[in-house]
């Protein structure tokens, strides 16, 4: 076990970890973040997608260890004091979500990359987002509202 | 009380931004696999990683005395209790099958059939000892081609003799509502035209992307189940009847589920050991699959070969067509399994007036894994061999590709129409949808920018691929399926409780996985009762509240599970009427509902139905012999399908030298009866088109010679991305069904349904003139390339082309394209 140190969602947590123990278990199964959600084992779905020290990293991808020391914001940490964030805002207006398997990662990728290019074309959106599948929506509505946040300045 | 306020227009056509969002955009989900429970176990699966195999010996010791190791479980442990799985639709009363047990005892017959079981106190623990049991197999020969399974040279099942399962024929002269198919086959091979072809479907993967997730709490009065399901109820029953519980001490609850596209439309062995476990040890037990053993033992679909006749007059009028299927079920029947292509048989007639029709299927066991119903279940396959063979006679005939879909579709005024399978089509109208979708598309512009490529022998040539496609949808009638040998019904049911406060609750027999019913069901209530959107809360998924219900797959739920919705609400209305009446002191007669409220004709007096449902709650002041309150229920039953249509045109360039493939238009106009809500209608289209063109461009499940899959993960089994697809342009045409009130038709699986003919024949068009007139789904860009260069007379790579190999998008490479 190694001890571990962390803010998660604006909490600390401090935890024995298993050292094989991943980001995404670690959330899941000691904290209860039940937000964040597993969806392969090969790091292709990126349904676990979350930001770590303000970048988008796959849960499944990063040991809880490595994880020591840093600051991890979920899907469940994005809105602030009960104001959703732009991009869960556009998403909901622009129904980039059905069965909402993928969208905690779906919407903290988009978050991400808004962050790197605020107005982004639909091919870098594309592209952008190809680490994440979605098996519901065919994408279509999902790059219209990375389309709407941009409008609406969800970059910040 | 908010029953009385205005609202600015009717709730059904509006886009309603969806009730479920709230939780799902901020994570406050209620998956399977978050559940925890006080003492949980947590059970691993040891499958077998051969195709066909005879069991010799299975050593636990190890697992079991590995840390926090509760239990090892074999086949022969439970052999006494665990049952088998059952099948809800034998196609022929005499339809053969091996038994399916939920752990194998003896033999193995596909690769990723659980073998033992490991229970213990961490996942990851039962996950590093499932890993320790030691099982000895004795390989057998394995079937794992489906034209070699039809021979029975090697049999998956060799007690049962024959790989054939179930021979089922429709034909149009015996059944009375056609003619002979073979003498027009006759006719047309001595003067007309004949289309003979042999399409394949290739095996695909649901790949719904939550993982199945069971947990059982065998602690209360009630054992409960919770299961990423679509089936809830009928899980129930299966558990019933399958493991002798009682039906009264079950409870199936489906929470979140993240997806189905019928890949959870099944009663599965993960279901039936989740019990077995939680039974066993009296403490609540959890299993949630891996992606992979999601991808390599959830059943896939699809999974034909198709040998099609086509005969048509020298003018393109087509008078029979014949079909011979081979369906390859893999090693067991499934819940729906044998009935899906019969889901098909009666769609290969799809929009044209076939006098002759003749369809036969022949089911056929292999050593892998088991298919079943995936979005759209036999009516793609359907779909996709008719629209590519219209395609192919207009080449014969030598016109456009729409003109002879023209000469032979069942014109608007010809509704209803009795098709050549008997069944009647109620609306339609395929001349409106086409004209739309030529319009947006662009279509004369588009052929004359194919022209000019094709003359200044552009390498990048443009293909124009269409698909006018008609479904059968709103499962189903239950007497059909009852003639159909299927093992149940196709009503759906619904309650409305009417609350004191004049909120509603409205208790669907459906099981939404992101389709948005809550909001649909909404806003048809809303519209009905005429009260507040908000005030109605949306109930489902769970058999201690939905105790009755047939659940959610073949674009049912709004088609027959929002009529029951509508039903139960005018029973309401009629149950407060005569209250209304006493409590307005008017005759029953003159009360009219309009709007949500009761009033009295001729006058403007009147109550609301919140103030009623609150004086009903009271029941002080009651008409003599009423019952207090103004619930009700009502289960529906259709009389007929419905049927869906629509126009897909699809563009997509081909780049000659290296065969990729890139679609630069996709536009379709579907007629799916009224829409209650347009935005979560686009959704369903979408997310169907890309399943489709998936099918045509990317997804296969592939087996190598030993029968392991290898594309068992997301690395090598292509769903796509979004780098991968484009946007589309979709509208609508409008003809309400007759069938329902509420008119509509049914829309899940309409774009998967349309999608992969419009792309494959897109192909096709770009590449014809290389001699080409079939490329095998999916269509990567090797066998894009081999089939324009097997054709072009040169016997190897021209040296100019190859260096464009290196030059591949990203995104378009395959499993089959990787060793170019």
């Amino acid at each position: 076990m190694t001890r571990i140190s962390l803010t998660v969602d604006g909490a600390q947590v401090s935890d024995d970890v298993e050292p094989r123990m991943l980001l995404v278990q670690y959330l899941r199964e000691r904290l209860g973040k039940t937000g964040t959600v597993i969806g392969c084992d090969t790091s292709n779905c990126g349904a676990c997608t979350v930001h770590l020290d303000g970048l988008s990293v796959k849960s499944c991808n990063v040991l809880a260890v490595q994880a020591d020391g840093s600051e991890v914001t979920t899907i469940e940490g994005l809105a602030t004091d009960g104001t959703l964030h732009q991009v869960q805002e556009s998403f909901r207006e622009c129904h980039g979500l059905q069965c909402g398997f993928c969208t905690p990662g779906m919407i903290m990728q988009s978050v991400d990359l808004l962050r790197e290019n605020p107005h982004p074309s639909e091919d870098e959106i594309r592209l952008g987002l190809e680490g994440n599948l979605c098996r519901c929506t065919g994408y279509h509505n999902i790059v219209k509202a990375v389309q709407h946040a941009a409008a609406a300045g969800g970059a910040s | 009380m908010t029953a009385t306020q205005e609202r600015p227009s009717a709730e059904i056509g509006q886009s309603r931004r969806r009730k479920e969002d709230q939780r799902l955009i901020t994570g406050r989900t209620r998956w399977t696999d978050n559940i925890q429970l006080p003492g949980m176990l947590h059970i691993a699966m040891v499958r077998s990683p051969f195709a066909h195999a005879t069991i010799t010996n299975i050593d636990t010791s190890e697992a079991l005395a590995a840390t926090n190791v509760v239990t090892v479980l074999t086949g022969a442990d439970l052999a006494a209790e665990q049952g088998t799985l059952p099948t809800a639709w034998n196609i022929t009363t005499d339809q053969k099958a091996a038994a399916h047990l939920p752990v194998a005892v003896e033999r193995v017959a596909f690769a990723g059939e659980i073998v033992a079981i490991v229970v213990a106190r961490s996942a990851a623990e039962a996950r590093d000892a499932a890993e320790l049991v030691d099982v000895d197999y004795e390989e057998l020969p394995a079937v794992l081609d489906l034209k070699k399974a039809a021979t029975d040279e090697v049999l998956a099942h060799p007690d049962l003799g024959t790989n054939k399962s179930a021979f089922w024929q429709f034909d149009s002269a015996g059944a009375g509502t056609g003619t002979s198919v073979d003498d027009a086959i006759a006719e047309a091979r001595a003067n007309g035209i004949l289309i003979e072809r042999e399409y394949r479907q290739q095996r695909l993967i649901p790949a719904f992307m939550e993982p199945r997730s069971f947990v059982c709490d065998p602690t209360g009065e009630q054992l409960t189940l919770w299961s990423s399901t679509q089936i809830p109820h009928i899980t129930r029953f299966f558990l019933a009847v399958v493991l002798g519980i009682p039906e009264n001490k079950i409870r199936v609850i489906a929470p979140d589920v993240g997806g189905g596209f019928g890949g959870k439309l099944q009663f599965v062995a993960e279901e039936i050991i989740a019990v077995l476990v939680a039974r066993r040890t009296g403490k609540p037990c959890k299993f949630t699959e891996t992606r992979s053993e999601s991808l390599m033992t959830a059943h896939h679909g699809r999974d034909q070969w198709q040998t099609l006749t086509l005969a048509a007059t020298k003018d393109g009028t087509v008078t029979g067509l014949k079909v011979d299927l081979l369906c390859d079920l893999g090693a067991y029947a499934g819940t729906v399994g044998g009935g899906v292509p019969i889901l098909g048989a009666f769609m290969f007639n799809a929009i044209y007036k076939f006098p002759a029709y003749q369809f036969n299927c022949t089911n056929l066991f292999t050593n892998k894994t088991l298919t079943d119903a995936y979005r759209g279940a036999g009516r793609p396959e359907a779909t996709f061999a008719i629209e590519r063979l219209m395609d192919e006679l207009a080449v014969e005939v030598g016109v456009d590709p729409l003109e002879i879909r023209e000469k032979n579709w069942i014109t608007h005024e010809e509704f209803p129409f009795t098709s050549v399978c008997g069944l009647v089509y109620d609306s339609g109208n395929y001349e409106a949808a086409t004209a739309k979708a030529k319009e947006m598309f662009g279509y004369d512009e588009l052929r004359a920018e194919q022209r000019r490529r094709r003359e200044s022998g552009d390498p990048v040539q443009l293909g124009i691929g269409i698909s006018t496609f008609t479904e059968m949808c709103g499962l189903a009638p239950s007497r059909v399926l009852g003639s159909l040998n299927y093992g149940a019904g196709g009503w759906e049911h619904a309650a409305i409780r009417m609350l004191p406060t004049g909120k509603v609750e409205v208790i669907t027999g459906i099981s939404p996985h992101g389709q948005g019913h809550e909001t649909a069901l909404s806003q048809i209530v809303a519209d009905r009762l005429g009260v507040a959107f908000e005030d109605v809360e949306v109930l489902h998924g769970d058999t201690q509240i939905s105790h009755k219900g047939m659940d959610t797959y073949g674009s049912r739920s709004l088609v027959v599970g929002g009529e029951a919705v509508v039903r139960a609400a005018d029973k309401v209305i009629e149950r407060a009427k005569p209250i209304a009446a006493h409590l307005l002191e008017a005759s029953v007669d003159d009360i009219e509902f309009s709007g949500g409220r009761f009033g009295v004709r001729g006058t403007d007096k009147g109550l609301a139905i919140g103030e009623i449902a609150l004086a009903s709650f009271a029941a002080h002041n009651l008409p003599d012999g009423v019952e207090p309150g103004l619930d009700a229920d009502a289960t529906f039953d259709p009389d007929s399908f419905s049927f869906p249509h629509g126009t897909h045109l699809c563009a997509v360039e081909i780049d000659t030298e290296t065969g990729g493939v890139t679609m630069r238009k996709y536009v379709c106009v579907d007629d799916i009866g009224n829409i209650v809500n347009p935005m979560i209608v686009a959704g369903q289209v979408h997310g169907g088109l890309v399943q489709g063109i998936a099918q045509a461009l990317f997804e296969e499940a592939v087996h190598d010679d030993a029968g392991t899959l290898v594309s068992g993960s997301f690395v090598d089994y292509l769903v796509p991305t979004a780098a991968d697809t484009i946007s589309f342009d979709i509208e609508h045409t409008t003809s309400p069904s007759t069938n329902t009130m509420l008119g509509t038709k049914g829309v899940g699986e309409a774009g998967t349904i349309a999608s992969t003919p419009a792309v494959v024949n897109a192909v096709v068009d770009a590449i014809r003139h290389f001699g080409v007139n079939d490329v095998r789904m999916p269509c990567t860009p090797e066998r894009i390339w081999r089939a324009i260069h097997s054709r072009d007379g040169g016997d190897g790579t021209p040296g100019a082309a190859m260096p464009h190999f290196s030059e591949e998008e990203p995104g378009r490479d395959s499993v089959e394209g990787a060793d170019q």
